[in-house]
């Protein structure tokens, strides 16, 4: 009953499902460079780890690339292994 | 001849000659196997997002050249037995990361002059 009586003012917005797209494809960006911290930091979340494709849907062949360009620099200690909040 | 990039990173307790040297030492070795330098980076000291040997800075050298595949191999070997170099990394690039270092060298160069 209670479910009822809940009166919203506004109705509760659900995020609209907002399209998800693979940026390396609308970019056209072919190659994934392990030199930068900068670009590789927008995929990896506060504690480091690579966020999964769900998340960025990023398409699978860009996703190994970006995994692989991030190994490479975490190996340059470019980007750590683990921290917390890096942003 | 394929095409390669190798980043390295020397212990920060060197002199700047010292730095010099050693980078120096690793393009002779590339040119004296036959290998054509096609570019070369010092980033310089930088911070590591995680100490190496107990040290929390480095300096990052980047050389970009051809090679035969053979040559890879000797120049690992000394990057091994050189305690100066803290790590290294060689990657072979393929047509697009060739034609991304292209970009970037242009770009380096025109922001220079």
């Amino acid at each position: 009953m209670a479910q009822s009586e809940i009166r919203y003012l506004t109705p509760p917005t659900v995020d609209v499902k907002k399209k998800k797209y693979c940026r390396f494809k609308k970019l056209g960006i072919k190659y994934i460079d392990y030199k930068d911290p900068e670009f590789l930091k927008k995929f990896l979340n506060e504690q480091g780890k690579l966020l999964p494709r769900r998340i960025t849907g990023t398409s699978l062949k860009y996703q190994r690339r970006v995994a692989q360009a991030v190994k490479r620099a975490r190996h340059l200690a470019l980007l750590p292994f683990v921290t917390d909040l890096m942003k | 001849m394929n095409q390669y990039e190798t980043v390295f990173i020397l212990t920060p307790v060197l002199s700047d000659d010292q730095m010099k040297e050693a980078v120096a030492k690793f393009k002779t070795l590339l040119t004296e196997g036959g290998a054509e330098i096609v570019n070369e980076e010092l980033w310089g000291m930088k911070k590591l997002a995680y100490p190496i040997e107990k040290k929390s800075t480095g300096f990052y050298a980047l050389l970009q050249f051809n090679a035969d595949p053979q040559l890879i191999k000797k120049l690992e070997i000394n990057y091994r037995r050189d305690e100066r170099v803290l790590r290294y990394l060689t990657v072979k690039l393929d047509k697009y990361a060739a034609e991304y270092a292209q970009k970037r060298m242009n770009k380096l160069n025109n922001k220079e002059n």
